[in-house]
């Protein structure tokens, strides 16, 4: 960005491509596990190599539904005080490097770390705080359906995805994430608000 | 050409015990599919032998140690075995971890039976005891021979006799149990009944296998040795006399060392991405660092790195008197190819390398591949195979798998279970009671420590999950749990104590 250049973006899945993008080299902030899956899903079916460093509680299963080929995934699930430097490493030879960092991040580091990124054309999502990140996403009203008192099972959860860019006021979209059918991972939802409501007379 | 065959008997069970650190005389077999594929001394006394089942040998022993069967680990044990063995006699033709063939030394060591003395000598100083040593005429004998010899002892077939030797052995020999089955049914109890035979009827009767050896009996059929070339020698090192005092001398002394250093990994097309940079002082190693480089290292980068390694050292204190010599180490090598810029972008290669890089950091075992394999919990749903080895041992997705939870697939799972609380409408813990039945509705939970109480806002459940129910008191039960913050929880009742498996996140 900062020699004028504009970055490529990495592959989204269908369903989140209009709330999120991914632009090569940068770093971004994401609260929900499901969430950094499904950003990891769009390059890894693309054919690229993620990696994930630092989640002891990697759920293989969910991100093979939600589209990530494991084969083409790397796993540092316990990197302990080197975190840092196996991100680095993987960041060199993957296009996209999911990282939980254990400890607070020192903006020096970030900016450090941000640079080989946008030399090497990779993205950094960060489960947990990062200083100074390209976009801070985050998952908010999550809403589950499909159980009830005692029966039915967990089937598809609505959430309000809110994405928020620099000082920009944060965009919200209301998706179904994952989808009731689980074939799409995730959907739009149009909710009421949006809609045009009849005028009628105020007063 | 007189071949001879050194076998160390067991290799398997001996590379994993001794990965291990495990004595070799305790009993231990290596398993693969719960048939015992390799036992030891040990286990043999036991009555323990190859093609037994699992539960037939822990019954004859019932402290047997059990192992996996990783090819790997003895191939890469028994790479110490063969750079000895090319110390002594280069050309060595390894067959299978613990089996290997050279060509015999013949008159250097003085004779054939003192050859085998200086070979299993050596051996034994790398700490494998059991080795036994054949030569003849050609690689079959030698490799009969062999397995006849005592322990740490030779047999030596004379030139011209591997006839006669092969004619005593029986026709368990040829290793192919369909066609021993049948020389045994027909009456052929040796070899010497095998070669009695014609040629022809050998061949049209009994197959490849029984037909060469039957040329082997007669005295033909050797094949030629298909020997390694041994691993390149890449270290390089420059010595300095007088002794150099002066980083910049030393420097400079060095860039023809470092030009040479990167031309015969060139020349072999590799290129260097981690090395180690020696100094020696006094004829003492005063100083070592490994260096490691994003791309690959040049003169250059050598050169600059030997520099700051000289200047660190002489300001810590590392290095007090002159220098007399300067190494530079290949760790890691990698094909020139790889490290060439695609026209498409990098290659799977480049990863490995980069992986590579993570596990010279963190150890061997610190990367991991995500596998899923079949089970009813989600942790026990995916599996965790070390970076470049084979996953073994998965049990299959494709059966039902009944008490497992329905899709979607929990985003986080957790490696040590969080110790949880889920208590009925009044107040008081929900117990599990007989075939499945609960004490009360869930009204509260809390996941974890690290979490707060909060009410349950929907839930599902129970699933009985029918495994191992002949362990007392164990009865595992699974529920989902949605809380009032939306977020949702699987939880499960172990017989007593309430645990959190996994988060949907």
């Amino acid at each position: 960005m900062e020699d004028g250049l504009a970055r490529p973006e990495l592959d989204v899945l269908p369903g989140l491509s209009q709330v999120i993008r991914l632009r090569a080299g940068g770093s971004y902030q994401v609260d929900s596990a499901s969430l950094a899956l499904a950003l990891m899903a769009g390059p890894s079916r693309g054919g690229a190599w993620c990696a994930a460093v630092g989640w002891d509680d990697f759920g293989a299963e969910a991100a093979a539904e939600l589209g990530v080929v494991l084969e083409r995934t790397i796993l540092v699930p316990d990197p302990g005080e080197a975190w840092l430097e196996a991100t680095a490493a993987l960041v060199d030879v993957t296009a996209l490097v999911l990282v939980k960092p254990p400890v607070r991040v020192p903006e020096g580091v970030a900016a450090k770390l941000s640079a080989r990124l946008r030399k090497r054309g990779a993205v950094l999502v960060s489960l947990g705080s990062w200083p100074r990140p390209e976009a801070l996403i985050s998952v908010a009203e999550p809403q589950w359906t499909g159980l009830g008192r005692g029966e039915g099972h967990l089937q598809s959860r609505q959430v309000v995805v809110e994405v928020r860019r620099g000082a920009a006021p944060p965009r919200r979209t209301a998706l179904r994430f994952p989808s009731l059918d689980g074939v799409t991972v995730a959907e739009r939802v149009e909710t009421p608000g949006q809609a045009r409501r009849p005028l009628r007379e105020v007063g | 050409m007189r071949t001879l065959v050194v076998w160390c008997p067991d290799w398997p069970v001996m590379a994993a015990l001794a990965e291990r650190d495990l004595p070799g005389h305790l009993p231990a077999a290596v398993f693969a599919a719960n048939v015992v594929q390799a036992c030891n001394g040990g286990a043999r006394d036991f009555g323990i032998r190859r093609g037994m089942r699992r539960r037939d040998a822990q019954s004859r022993c019932p402290e047997l140690i059990v192992l996996d069967q990783v090819p790997e680990r003895d191939a890469r044990a028994f790479e110490r075995v063969l750079a000895a063995l090319e110390e002594l006699r280069p050309g060595v033709a390894p067959l299978r971890p613990g089996l290997v063939a050279l060509r015999s030394p013949g008159r250097f060591y003085g004779g054939e039976p003192e050859a085998g003395a200086v070979i299993s000598e050596c051996l034994v100083g790398l700490g494998v005891r059991d080795v036994r040593i054949g030569i003849a005429d050609e690689l079959f004998t030698a490799e009969q021979a062999a397995r006849r010899a005592e322990i740490q002892q030779s047999l030596v077939i004379p030139a011209g006799e591997s006839g006669v030797f092969l004619r005593t052995l029986p026709v368990d020999v040829l290793d192919e149990p369909e066609t021993v089955g049948l020389l045994r049914r027909l009456g052929l109890h040796t070899l010497a009944d095998l070669a009695g035979l014609p040629t022809e009827t050998v061949r049209s009767r009994f197959g490849q296998r029984a037909a060469w050896i039957h040329r082997v009996v007669h005295g033909g059929g050797a094949r030629p040795l298909a020997t390694r070339t041994p691993p390149p020698e890449l270290v390089c090192e420059v010595d300095f006399e007088p002794a150099l005092d002066s980083a910049e001398t030393v420097c400079f002394s060095a860039r023809q060392t470092a030009e040479r250093f990167v031309a015969q990994l060139g020349q072999r097309q590799l290129v260097c991405t981690e090395v180690v940079v020696g100094v020696e002082a006094d004829g003492a190693l005063a100083s070592e660092r490994r260096w490691l480089h994003p791309r690959w290292f040049g003169p250059v980068d050598l050169i600059d790195r030997l520099h700051w390694q000289l200047v660190g050292s002489l300001r810590v204190g590392d290095l007090r008197s002159a220098i007399t010599r300067v190494r530079f180490t290949p760790e890691t090598v990698a094909s020139a190819g790889d490290h060439a810029d695609g026209l498409w972008g990098g290659t799977d290669a480049r990863v490995e390398r980069g992986i590579a890089r993570v596990q010279g950091m963190l150890g061997q075992d610190s990367v991991v591949a995500p596998v899923l394999q079949g089970g009813r919990s989600p942790a026990d749903r995916q599996a965790r195979v070390p970076w470049g080895e084979r996953s073994q041992g998965l049990r299959p997705r494709g059966l039902p798998w009944p008490g497992s939870i329905p899709p979607p697939a929990p985003a986080r799972v957790f490696p040590e279970p969080w110790a949880a609380g889920v208590l009925d409408a009044a107040g008081r813990p929900i117990a599990m009671l007989a075939r499945g039945a609960m004490s009360g509705e869930p009204a509260r939970f809390k996941p974890g420590a690290a979490e707060t109480w909060q009410p349950v806002a929907a839930w599902a459940g129970p699933w009985p999950v029918d495994e191992r129910w002949w362990e007392d008191g164990r009865q595992v039960v699974r529920f989902q749990l949605v809380g009032v913050d939306g977020r949702a929880w699987l939880v499960t009742c172990d017989g007593a104590a309430w645990i959190t498996e996994a988060a949907y996140d």
